[in-house]
């Protein structure tokens, strides 16, 4: 489903042309690339993070090929939108959007927390080019994307602002301390997209520290609430649109997904929060996802 | 990137630049001022001369004194509520777009609280973000232990890209603040509650990571910050007294350090005692105790807070009974001299 009509889409694109507004299918596709950009550098690496970067594998592909303005020749272009991930720990599937999309090489990634790359373990201001806030521990984004929401309303500025939370995440208290702030000063062109994949590190986030009702906490702490499957395009499309039509409120994005998507011996299971897959598991997941590590990583290396 | 770059984080040569020394002489009677006044004071300044910066409060306006800027300023002055955490991040995204955000609450709060976030957010991406830490020190009295910030200076200084500044006096609370919003980089400025003796004035001159000799003297220097300037200055007058000469340094940079400033005085004087209003691990006594041991070494005491927490009462009673007076540094300067090998 489209949302918008032919001509506000060409008034959209001569006010934000860095937005490249890709249909669903091209999306998805894209999405594909990301999952094998993900398992690869991490069978490169043979550390980082494998469940949480593959259930926000499809919502990032719709942030950065459809829905963000932004220029990654220019990473400090002044008419950019802000896009920040809180949950620092998912860089395999935040280098990977940044690479496709044109941040930085693609054979960065086979440097993946490598002491002569720049892709730091948690994502580095210092490091990484686009980078525009180090991140890591939890809870602190959220603050972060409310500044920038602070900056761009004093400058009366059009920008947008993404900032990417992980549900386990909405255990820290500093997450509701900005919830509130945000609210208070209905910042509405914030949009915080919470990949909803129910696992964390120690198990399933009902059993470590139950965080429902989810949706109830955020409307009642005065946000725009809407849900969506995490994996199904459109639907992700639908939740962005209706995030960036809303005024008066910011807007909170629950995105249901599964935690290890794409992979099926991982999916939905906590354990894979943390760990890379060994190289033969790698060879499974990327066979299932229709490559090799010989043919994805030369993919990689040649661009 | 495979070769760590070391960069020299404290500086050189800056206290050898060409200048005539402040030369501070107190009058019996000394005005007494907020150095908090000066903070304040100084936002209301730049907001007129800089249209970056915005200045946050966790609930503090009066208390920090930034109701003035907020008075000026409406549009540029965000009031977070009681949640110091959100507010350093939330200075962080001001400055990742370019603002020069001074947030204002309680040194408790800034440092130990959110330590975290000034870390990671604001350090770890060295954001131009200015932390106004109000409260410094015993002297914040009645309030007690939990109001009376004494670790801000061991925790700010070993978070790497942080710099720091403890001014002496309302005068130079405003220059350093003033000073480090054309610094480009974050900055933790320590200031204190009470009315505390004015020793400088407006011409006293004031660089962001230099020391200022206050007074010269032969024997030994008391290198000091914060309102234990005033103590140095009136201790040295005890000394003089006695036949010793006291230098007295101003040392309100605590980071980066003026080192050359240190082993100059550690080579001419041959002792050196330091004080502080805060503990005792890790302060200006520890900063200065590293640059001596490996440039020149020269017996030290340390006046400080020993490794105890505060507690309430007026804040004079407290500086005597926490052994923060000139007093306390004659006897530390009596004890250094001991030590200080005959020639």
């Amino acid at each position: 489903m489209s949302p918008t009509t032919p001509a506000s889409a060409a008034l959209e694109a001569a006010h934000r042309p860095g937005r490249l507004a890709w249909p669903a299918e091209q999306l998805a596709a894209k999405a594909l690339d990301i999952r094998r950009d993900i398992i690869t550098l991490l069978a490169k690496a043979q550390t980082g993070h494998s469940g949480g970067p593959l259930s926000s594998a499809d919502f990032g592909a719709a942030l950065f090929f459809h829905e963000i303005n932004v220029d990654p020749a220019r990473p400090d272009w002044p008419e950019r939108d802000f896009w920040h991930f809180s949950i620092g720990h998912v860089t395999p599937v935040i280098y990977s959007l940044m690479a496709e999309r044109g941040y930085f090489p693609l054979k960065d990634l086979m440097k993946f927390r490598a002491f002569d790359g720049h892709a730091q373990g948690h994502p580095s201001r210092h490091d990484t080019p686009g980078i525009e806030v180090s991140a890591g521990s939890l809870g602190q984004g959220l603050s972060v994307c409310c500044g920038v929401a602070m900056a761009a309303r004093i400058d009366k500025h059009p920008r947008r602002v993404y900032c990417v939370m992980g549900d386990g995440e909405q255990q820290e208290g500093q997450i509701w301390e900005a919830a509130m702030f945000a609210a208070h000063y209905r910042l509405d062109q914030l949009c915080a997209v919470i990949d909803y994949n129910r696992k964390q590190i120690d198990g399933d986030v009902q059993d470590i520290m139950g965080i429902k009702p989810l949706d109830q906490k955020w409307r009642s702490f005065n946000w725009n609430v809407i849900e969506c499957d995490g994996h199904a395009m459109p639907d992700i499309l639908a939740a962005l649109a209706a995030a960036r039509a809303h005024k008066g409120q910011p807007s909170v994005i629950l995105a249901h997904t599964v935690m290890g998507q794409g992979v099926s011996y991982m999916a939905d299971d906590f354990h894979w929060h943390g760990k890379p897959p060994k190289m033969d598991q790698a060879e499974a997941a990327l066979k299932e996802l229709g490559t090799s590590y010989a043919d994805w990583s030369a993919r990689l290396l040649a661009n | 990137m495979a070769t760590i770059e070391i960069k020299p984080t404290d500086t050189e040569g800056a206290s050898n630049d060409p200048r005539a020394d402040a030369s501070i002489t107190l009058p019996d009677k000394v005005e007494m001022k907020k150095t908090r006044e000066g903070f304040g004071r100084a936002l209301a300044d730049l907001g007129e001369q800089d249209p970056r910066i915005v200045v946050l409060v966790g609930d503090l306006s009066e208390s920090t004194m930034v109701h003035w800027f907020a008075e000026k300023f409406p549009e540029r002055f965000i009031q977070v509520g009681i949640a110091e955490q959100n507010m350093m991040c939330i200075a962080g995204g001001l400055a990742a777009m370019g603002k020069i955000p001074f947030l204002a609450t309680y040194g408790a709060f800034a440092s130990c609280r959110s330590a975290d976030q000034m870390r990671v957010t604001v350090a770890y991406s060295n954001l131009n973000v200015k932390i106004g830490g109000a409260h410094g020190g015993i002297s914040v009295g009645p309030d007690g232990a939990t109001h009376q910030a004494m670790e801000e200076i061991s925790i700010v200084r070993s978070i790497p890209n942080m710099s720091m500044v403890v001014p002496c006096d309302f005068w130079e609370t405003y220059k350093a603040t003033i000073a480090v919003a054309k610094h480009n980089g974050p900055v933790y400025l320590r200031f204190g509650r009470e009315d505390v003796p004015v020793v400088t004035q407006k011409e006293t001159p004031f660089a962001f990571g230099r020391g200022e000799v206050f007074a010269e003297g032969r024997d030994l220097t008391i290198i000091a910050c914060g309102v234990m300037v005033y103590e140095a200055l009136r201790a040295r007058e005890t000394l003089a007294a006695q036949g010793v000469s006291a230098r007295v340094v101003d040392l309100h940079t605590i980071k980066p350090l003026d080192r050359a400033l240190i082993e100059r005085c550690a080579r001419e004087t041959g002792a050196i005692v330091t004080a502080e209003e805060h503990q005792v691990h890790g302060g200006l006594g520890g900063a200065v105790a590293e640059v001596v041991v490996q440039r020149h070494v020269v017996p030290m005491e340390l006046v400080a807070v020993h490794d105890r927490f505060g507690q309430s009462g007026k804040p004079a009673e407290l500086m005597d009974a926490f052994g923060l007076r000139a007093k306390d540094i004659v006897a530390a300067a009596e004890r250094v001299l001991a030590r200080k090998p005959k020639r």
